[in-house]
């Protein structure tokens, strides 16, 4: 996969995972681009897209959109399936996602994506297992939260 | 899903309230949310983040880091929205070494969004990560791994290319996996880094968790489609996992909606198919799993139709069964026909993969393809018509085009119209009915083209007109043709056209206006004259316009000389130039008839590649006090000295600095670079410096060695009979044998009259195999045969050595268009393009192209004697009855005799001919040495060997031809090879021709490979010289190899070891460092430190080239390998 995008039927960035090195300015050309292209579309048609020597494969949940640019010799299906299994994800740790909940709480987003994707390639597609790492990560997020304080000085002294 | 998630924005106000479960959100990040959804417009937003910017500026430098976590996050959103807050890149990596983990999650997460693999900042974040996967916390060294997978500098790679290792044998699974993707990652951008550690890959793939399994087969799915040779012996085990997947013997957790593992199963049939493509036994291993596949992939979900898409393609690449075709081709049935429109799709994109295969699936779905084709959905048409184009042949030609262009009309997508309108132009040259259809498809093509055209449509277009076929009555017909076509359009409005096709069309009214008798020569003048005045004409297009008028003005002084008039003061200087050169042809007609003669053939003309007509003004200049001429790469050479500090020569020259260029030096490779681009006549020579869309080839060339050359009586390339003709009824005929329709009562009438049209040709009544397994129409633009390079130099191989000798790569395109039309039922892309030459004929034309680049090596290496490429058989009269193996010596010619050389391996036989080959290593080159042996007692004729390797150049050969070989008798022919790009190995192919029997030719295919190793010599410097080298080099590698430890003194050791294996030359050793240096032929040098370093030898490459230290680091890891 060389980029994932989110964005709202309002044609909003709401995550961009890239996953070739490109410079700002492309990767605001091809966002741009593709919102609009895919914005256009109608919802009988199907979710892929031949755009420039790439195929995009994208779906609509609700407000908003999911966008994958893969090679031409992938599975668009499975790709699909990739997004699909990325909002199950989702639904699951926000409780019933929502667009807002992506909004609020970007950067969890992310770590759930990097948790599921990763340099392009699905990494686990465990839903029990990606949830356990997430969680796992949170976790210790709380105690670190609950214990501000006394932790960074245990930190200074015995961890680093 | 869609029930899930149907809370719209209507639901802000109560999510802000709740700051418990889900939804918990930091305050800043709240606001500014909240702030910007409720803006109204982009101004109030642009303000708004301004603001937000300048205050995150001031905390920036703050010392809270959970202040600093909260800002990277309003940072990113920025980011995100389009605004730039690079100022945060570099607290993100601060923030990533010093926060705790709560804030090193948030600083990871920044720096591989706001980083990519380029950007300098990141060698900032490499000493962060080497603590952090060395941590005893397993959620520290698990975001480590995350961000090492995703942006990590190249450079940096053996810094934690160590730890990694260590990692794939970690007891948490979630760390063993990550660390596989991470190897995986490095795979992809440095694959030489990591080829050491394969052994450890295997270990990845039989790791007891299927997770870090599922990851190692990411890497065997890229290893596997660069060389799958290496890998079959895995076949058994991918086969074993996929049938326990398929069984469904992994915990249910990797289940997919009761599908088990999806992505492992897609995964692995990819493999299997890439292991089983063109390999029976291979194949026969995954028969049974292939089909067990298909069957258990029966329920109607997404997931499954993705499994069973990637089955049907498996059995459709490997070695055919009869059987799985049967149910893959069914299969297919359930796609095309699925009302579901994703999968209609996925079911054309099979029937494109299948046609190639099989082109009469097309036919049982001909209804639904045409019902696709009108479909309102874009991408649902391109891959109709992406099928249409693997289907069509010389009777649906038409229609299929029809279709094609009718599409093209109606598309804005710039991609869509380059790549559609390259295969319009490419069915149309290869299949055209006619005379009017072609020419009238072609200027349909260039105008919807227009300027984003590929070049070579209208190159190959040109060509195709001026090289002609076989007869000259039909290509005149043709030509005069396109002339009548070209004067309409002209007539009418021609502001709109793009320059490329007026570039095509002055071209062809330059060329034959002559041909149209009935049209005043006066008018195409005025026509043309037309153009120039035209604003929308680009200064390069009225170049193009003023050599046609060059070429039709003569006789016509006065309309010539007021052109020329108005043009002497333009402010372009290439056509004031072009002016100027226009008056002096007009009125001089002798002149004229020297440079532009009338009906000469186009491929007569000798070119004069070195330019040695200017030597007189070269040599006055200089004796007038010019500087020589450098060529570029030498002028760069002494830039990069100078930045070097470098102030002394060094004491050996580099290869650059030997072709310092004099006037004699005539084959100097700056001179035939530049030559090839002006190699003469009017046209090229007022060509614009840079541009690069001349054609060179079907252009008469009138420069040679002194100055405008005089065109006497050419013979012309002798005519061949015309070639059968082709009826243009033949596409009704064929319409009207169609096989009976499935289903006509329910049908549509007109949809079943375009698919009788679309799809003649194709059913098994027909006789007609895409494959080309059966008879073919003849084409309609077949190419007339090469005359004889032998005979006269007036052939085309002249005009074809100019191109040559510039660059390979138009050598290819040439050959890959002149056998491309005559394979017409391949897609030209398929075509290879060496392996088709004619053997002997051109075999000696090869070695006169060899010819000029012989000449250009000699002057880099001062070795090669000029009379290398004379091809000399050296045919053996003494008996050899067994010859591997057999002394070598003494079958090398004198020369030759004292290089070192390699055991002689033998490559192939049959019962004829045995072909064994050895390599010798001479300075500058290597010379692989083919020795060919007649195992039977007659003699054997007409031998020819044909030897192919794309990364290497062949510098000479001899003994390639021969005309015939004794009884029991061997024959040496050897090629000298260079390498200029270093390579880590390479494969070369090659074929023997011969004859047993007069007129009955046998053909020997071999194929070996060579490693870097064979190209690497040794370089003699002293400690001293090398110190200074060192310092002026630039790309350099580190990396611990393995030490030789079972001796008394392990880097000596461990230095000769390699010294054995790769020819380099050990400078110094003190102590426990050694200097080692070696150069790639008589190219670019290397240089090696190596010190000991515990068990490891610490080795240091350096070299002006930037890919040769990988590739010999990679040669000595393997030679320490194996010692």
């Amino acid at each position: 996969m060389q980029f994932m995008l989110l964005f709202s039927r309002q044609g909003k960035l709401r995550l961009q995972k890239w996953y070739v090195p490109l410079c700002d300015k492309e990767k605001k050309k091809i966002t741009r681009e593709l919102v609009q292209t895919v914005l256009a579309r109608k919802p009988k048609m199907c979710s892929f897209l031949e755009w420039r020597d790439l195929k995009i494969v994208y779906k609509r949940y609700a407000s908003l959109y999911f966008c994958c640019a893969i090679e031409d010799q992938d599975n668009e299906l499975i790709t699909l399936e990739i997004i699909h299994r990325y909002v199950e994800l989702l639904d699951k740790y926000f409780g019933s996602v929502c667009e807002l909940d992506i909004i609020f709480n970007f950067e969890k987003a992310y770590f759930i994506l990097d948790e599921f994707l990763l340099g392009g390639e699905a990494q686990e597609t465990s839903k029990k297992n990606v949830l356990k790492a997430i969680e796992q990560a949170d976790l210790l997020q709380e105690d670190a939260k609950e214990a501000e304080t006394p932790r960074s000085v245990l930190e200074e002294i015995g961890l680093t | 899903m869609s029930d899930v998630v149907e809370k719209t924005l209507s639901a802000l106000p109560g999510l802000f309230d709740s700051q418990t479960g889900a939804a918990r959100i930091t305050s800043r990040l709240r606001q500014l949310v909240k702030s910007i959804t409720e803006l109204t417009s982009k101004n109030e937003e642009e303000s708004l983040i301004k603001q937000e910017l300048s205050s995150m500026k001031e905390q920036v430098s703050s010392p809270n880091t959970s202040m600093m976590r909260e800002i990277m996050v309003r940072a990113m959103y920025c980011e995100m929205l389009g605004y730039d807050a690079s100022f945060t890149y570099i607290h993100a990596i601060k923030l990533a070494q010093q926060g705790g983990v709560l804030e090193k999650r948030v600083g990871y997460l920044a720096v591989s969004l706001f980083l990519n693999e380029g950007h300098e900042l990141l060698l900032l974040l490499v000493n962060t990560v080497l603590k952090d996967l060395q941590s005893t916390n397993v959620i520290e060294a698990y975001m480590a791994l995350t961000v090492v997978a995703q942006v990590f500098p190249k450079d940096m790679i053996p810094a934690v290319l160590p730890l990694l290792e260590d990692k794939l044998s970690y007891p948490k699974e979630i760390i063993r996996r990550k660390a596989v993707l991470a190897l995986y990652k490095f795979y992809l951008i440095a694959p030489n880094q990591v080829q050491h550690i394969h052994a450890k890959f295997r270990k990845a793939l039989c790791d007891r968790d299927p997770g870090v399994m599922t990851s190692s087969l990411h890497i065997y799915l890229q290893l596997i489609t660069e060389s799958p040779d290496d890998y079959k012996d895995l076949t058994g085990s991918f086969v074993t996992i996929l049938k326990q997947v398929v069984g469904g013997k992994l915990p249910v957790d990797f289940n997919y909606h009761n599908v088990p593992a999806p992505w492992l199963q897609i995964q692995l049939l990819r493999i299997l198919s890439l292991l089983g493509k063109e390999d029976r036994s291979t194949s026969e291993l995954m028969y049974e799993v292939l089909d067990e596949s298909l069957r258990r992939a029966e329920m109607n979900h997404n997931i499954t139709y993705a499994i069973l898409y990637e089955c049907v393609k498996a059995i459709y690449t490997i070695h055919p069964k009869a059987e799985l075709l049967e149910k893959a081709a069914r299969c297919i049935g359930n796609f095309v026909l699925s009302p579901k429109i994703n999968l209609r799709y996925l079911g054309l994109k099979a029937l494109t993969y299948v046609v190639q295969h099989d082109a009469k699936l097309a036919l049982q779905h001909q209804m639904t393809i045409i019902e696709c084709l009108d479909h309102t959905d874009f991408t649902i048409k391109r891959e109709t018509l992406e099928l249409l184009f693997r289907i069509t042949n010389a009777q649906n030609v038409t229609v299929i085009v029809e279709k094609m262009l009718d599409f093209l009309h109606g598309c804005s997508d710039e991609h869509t119209i380059i790549h559609l309108v390259g295969k319009v132009a490419e069915l149309a040259e290869k299949f055209a009915p006619d005379n009017s259809w072609f020419i009238q498809t072609m200027n349909d093509v260039f105008s919807t083209g227009g300027d984003l055209l590929q070049q070579d449509v209208p190159n190959n277009f040109l060509r195709l007109l001026a090289e002609g076929s076989e007869s000259k009555e039909e290509d005149d017909q043709l030509r005069l043709y396109a002339v009548n076509s070209y004067l309409t359009v002209l007539k009418g409005d021609a502001s709109h056209l793009p320059q490329r096709f007026l570039q095509v069309m002055s071209w062809v009214l330059g060329e034959y206006a002559h041909l149209q008798e009935s049209v005043d020569q006066r008018e195409v003048i005025r026509l043309l004259t037309q153009l120039l005045d035209q604003r929308s004409v680009s200064s390069e297009t009225r170049v193009w316009i003023l050599s046609a008028l060059t070429k039709i003005s003569e006789g016509q002084t006065d309309l010539i000389l007021d052109l020329a008039e108005s043009l002497s003061s333009s402010q372009d200087t290439v056509l004031r130039q072009q002016a100027q050169e226009l008056r002096q042809l007009s009125q001089d007609s002798q002149l004229y008839e020297w440079v532009l003669p009338r009906g000469a053939p186009w491929d007569s003309m000798e070119v004069d590649s070195s330019l040695s007509f200017l030597d007189g003004f070269v040599s006055e200049a200089l004796a007038a006090g010019a500087a020589p001429y450098k060529p570029p790469h030498q002028r760069q050479e002494e830039l990069c000295e100078d930045r070097a500090l470098n102030l002394e020569p060094y004491s050996f020259s580099l290869p650059v600095s030997l072709s310092s260029c004099s006037i004699t030096d005539r084959q100097s490779p700056t001179l035939l670079s530049v030559s090839s681009g002006l190699s003469g006549n009017s046209t090229e020579l007022s060509q614009k410096a840079g541009s690069s869309t001349l054609i060179l080839e079907g252009v008469k060339r009138v420069w040679g060695r002194d100055g405008y050359l005089r065109q006497n009586e050419t013979t012309a390339p002798p005519v061949d009979e015309p070639s059968a003709a082709v009826q243009p009824s033949g596409q009704q005929e064929a319409a009207e044998r169609l096989e009976p329709q499935p289903e006509p009562s329910t049908q549509n009438q007109d949809k079943l009259q375009l698919a009788s049209s679309l799809f003649v040709g194709l059913g098994a009544g027909s006789s007609m195999s895409l494959l080309g397994k059966s008879e073919a129409p003849p084409p309609r633009f077949r190419k007339k045969p090469r005359p004889h390079e032998s005979s006269s130099s007036s052939s085309s191989g002249t005009s074809e050595r100019s191109s040559d000798s510039s660059s390979r790569s138009s050598h290819s395109t040439t050959d890959s268009f002149l056998y491309g039309s005559l394979l017409e039922e391949e897609p030209a892309t398929s075509i290879s393009a060496f392996s088709h030459t004619p053997k002997s004929s051109t075999a000696n034309g090869l070695a006169q192209n060899k010819d000029t680049k012989e000449d250009r090596r000699a002057n880099t290496s001062q070795i090669l004697g000029g009379d290398m490429v004379i091809v000399r058989p050296n045919t053996f009269q003494d008996k050899h009855p067994s010859l591997v193996s057999s002394d070598l010596t003494a079958l090398l010619p004198a020369d030759l005799k004292d290089l070192p050389h390699s055991d002689v391996i033998s490559l192939t036989s049959d019962p004829s001919l045995s072909l064994s080959s050895c390599r010798l290593f001479r300075d500058e080159a290597l010379l692989l040495v083919i020795l060919i042996s007649n195992c039977t007692e007659t003699v054997i004729k007409d031998v020819a060997v044909q030897l192919t390797c794309e990364e290497l150049e062949t510098a000479s050969l001899r003994g390639n031809v021969m005309n015939c070989l004794e009884g029991n008798s061997t024959s040496v022919c050897h090629y000298a090879l260079l390498m200029d790009e270093p390579h880590t190995n390479v494969s070369f192919t090659g074929t023997v021709s011969y004859q047993t029997q007069p007129g009955h030719t046998n053909t020997l295919s071999f194929s070996g490979t060579l490693s870097a190793a064979d190209f690497i010599r040794p370089l003699v410097v002293s400690t001293e010289e090398y110190g200074k080298l060192w310092l002026s080099l630039s790309h350099d590698v580190k990396q611990n190899l393995k030490l030789l430890t079972d001796a008394s003194d392990p880097l000596r050791t461990t230095l000769n070891a390699l010294k054995d294996a790769l020819q380099l030359h050990v400078v110094d050793i003190i102590g426990s460092e050694g200097i080692v240096a070696c150069r790639l032929l008589s190219g670019a040098p290397c240089l090696l430190h190596c010190r000991v370093n515990g068990a490891a030898l610490a080795m240091w490459l350096r070299s002006p080239h930037p890919a040769l230290p990988d590739c010999i680091l990679y040669h000595c890891q393997r030679a320490l390998a194996q010692h």
